[in-house]
């Protein structure tokens, strides 16, 4: 059903670096999950409109104004590291 | 008598009266702390005295203890995973906000699953919590700090929030009352987001009385959370009336199946009895799609949690981890290296199971598919709140288990929300009420539903069972 493969690729799409201990017990892990969710294969559900929400929730507008927040300052000073105002991390473009 | 035994009611009466002080009703909860924390471990962290804020010319200086997903001022706000170690948020949730206008005492921040990535609050970076009932127990989760702080005193009121049943199940097991409201009637800026369709915050007590008082404070519309809604909010008191006589109230079949505990079935079935007596009418109903509830759940739910978790990356807030000279250093490496180090299993369990749902190739037949599957589950209960006020069922199928016993088994885990999961596939109010306890003193709870924004209805008949009964009057005595 899934593969060691499959767990390396779905670990590096979530960007999380697996130790090789972890591989195992999530490859099981994932695949005894996968295994209780195919009860729902015996629904029919062709006919039935999917709910992301439960609520009709629309889409909600205030005035374009400005309104006091936290402020730059306060807003980046529990990151790890600043710079210039700036949060400062690792290289990007090679 | 013990101060916080009490109820906030009764505290309140006794302050009105003169007879003790807000500061006197929080030593009795520091003393209880001191006493009992190191057994239970209620607590990820507890408020700097010096943040301590007591203020005996408000309505409401109650000592509460706050799940550790929401975020206060400057102070330590942790979902107690470690890769949110040493975050202090720089504004409060609303609930806070509201709850420090009201005076409530914030004593500190509650112990969690991870993320509230469970059920049993084993996960919790700080280590179990124990039920105070029986230490050797889970308090259920992700909410059992919350509700094991109140269940041991520790604390007269509770917040916790519930995505699944998280704070219904370990209100069950821990013997305490949880409301998990409506979707949309409490706001959640300011709590660290699970799954945004389900989540929703709500109060942990006591009783009822203390419930409705709680929400009449944390509930409503905020601009903040655009999926809060504009609708006036009772005054929940008013709906502590004892009397439950001709409503209808449905028994879902499916909730009472084989492989539930023995002693909760008859505990429940005695206290529909109970309401019976009072006038209420019974049905069998049907609730056909709950046995799909749970696999529904997990494919929903961790869609949701992979998309909201992915802010966890180093760069903002948090744990930022770089790897090891050996290794290149780019961007990425920083966001793997942070995210392995920062969370759990259970977090990139689900993180990971999250992800494959939504990515190419199998998201019509996950995620799609579990929105599919969601819409049944509502329509059931839509179909039956055409004829009936309120469903009532067990909140759990067990009472609670002991730790370690499910740690392994992620599937047995999962299934112990089975009764609670679906109320907030429907977004629909549901409480969990004491109602008995099995032969080994663990105590047993029963769930009460009712339409969207009936909370109403949750605490009447609630109410009228708590004016008969006197399980909620129990107390550990630690």
């Amino acid at each position: 059903m899934i593969s060691k493969e499959d767990v390396l690729n779905i670990a590096s799409l979530s960007r999380i670096h697996l130790k090789d201990n972890e591989i195992d017990q999530l490859t099981k892990n994932l695949e005894d999950i996968l295994e209780y969710i195919t009860k729902l294969e015996n629904l029919d559900v062709s006919n039935v409109e999917p709910t992301s929400h439960v609520l009709a929730l629309e889409n909600v507008y205030r005035e374009d104004t400005v309104i006091p927040s936290l402020g730059q300052a306060n807003a980046i000073k529990i990151s790890a590291d600043i710079q210039n105002g700036s949060f400062k991390v690792p290289k990007v473009i090679e | 008598m013990k101060l916080n035994h009490l109820t906030a009611h009764e505290i309140l009466e006794l302050i009105a009266k003169k007879e003790y002080t807000a500061k006197d009703i929080y030593q009795s909860v520091h003393y209880q702390i001191e006493k009992t924390e190191k057994e239970v471990h209620a607590y990820a962290n507890l408020t700097e005295p010096a943040s301590l804020s007591i203020d005996e010319n408000k309505s409401f200086p109650i000592p509460i203890a706050i799940k550790d997903n929401m975020c206060i001022l400057d102070q330590e706000t942790t979902c107690s995973s470690n890769i949110l170690k040493g975050f202090k948020p720089s504004y409060d949730a609303t609930v806070i906000q509201k709850l420090k206008d009201s005076g409530a005492i914030i004593v500190g921040h509650a112990n969690m699953d991870e993320f509230a990535f469970g059920s049993s609050t084993e996960t919790s970076c700080y280590g179990p919590t124990h039920n105070p009932w029986n230490l050797d127990c889970v308090p259920g989760g992700s909410s059992g700090g919350s509700t094991a702080a109140v269940a041991s005193n520790q604390a007269i009121w509770a917040i916790g929030s519930d995505t699944g049943g998280s704070i219904r199940q370990p209100a069950a097991f821990c013997g305490v009352v949880g409301l998990k409201p409506t979707y949309g009637r409490v706001s959640r800026y300011g709590l660290i987001a699970f799954a945004s369709s389900l989540d929703q915050i709500g109060p942990i007590t006591k009783d009822i009385k203390d419930s409705a008082l709680l929400m009449n404070i944390i509930a409503g519309h905020d601009p903040k959370d655009s999926t809060s809604i504009n609708r006036t909010v009772p005054d929940y008191t008013n709906s502590l009336v004892n009397d439950v006589n001709g409503l209808r109230i449905g028994i879902p079949k499916e909730y009472f199946i084989d492989g539930i505990d023995a002693e909760v079935k008859q505990a429940v079935l005695d206290a529909i009895e109970t309401l019976k007596e009072r006038g209420a009418t019974l049905k069998e109903v049907s609730l056909p799609h709950t046995e799909y509830a749970v696999a529904t759940y997990y494919i929903i739910a961790t869609s949701e949690a992979s998309s909201n978790l992915a802010r966890f990356d180093g760069v903002q807030y948090g744990l930022r981890k770089i790897p090891a000279k050996s290794r290149k250093s780019s961007i990425v490496d920083m966001y793997e290296e942070t995210r392995a180090t920062g969370f759990g299993t259970e977090a990139k369990r689900r993180i990971m199971l999250g992800t494959y749902s939504l990515s190419s190739g199998y998201y019509d037949d996950y995620y799609l598919k579990g929105l599919k599957v969601r819409t049944l589950i509502k329509q059931d209960f839509d179909k039956v709140f055409k004829d009936f006020d309120a469903i009532i069922t067990p909140t759990t199928p067990t009472t609670a288990f002991k730790i370690g016993e499910k740690t392994s088994d992620p599937i047995s885990m999962y299934l112990s929300d089975i009764f609670t999961i679906s109320a907030n596939l429907s977004g629909i109010p549901a409480i969990s009420i004491p109602c008995g306890f099995s032969s080994n003193d663990l105590p047993i709870g029963m769930q009460i539903m009712a339409k969207p924004f009936d909370e109403e209805m949750l605490f009447r008949i609630g109410y009228t069972y708590q004016q008969i009964t006197d399980w909620h009057k129990k107390r550990v005595d630690l």
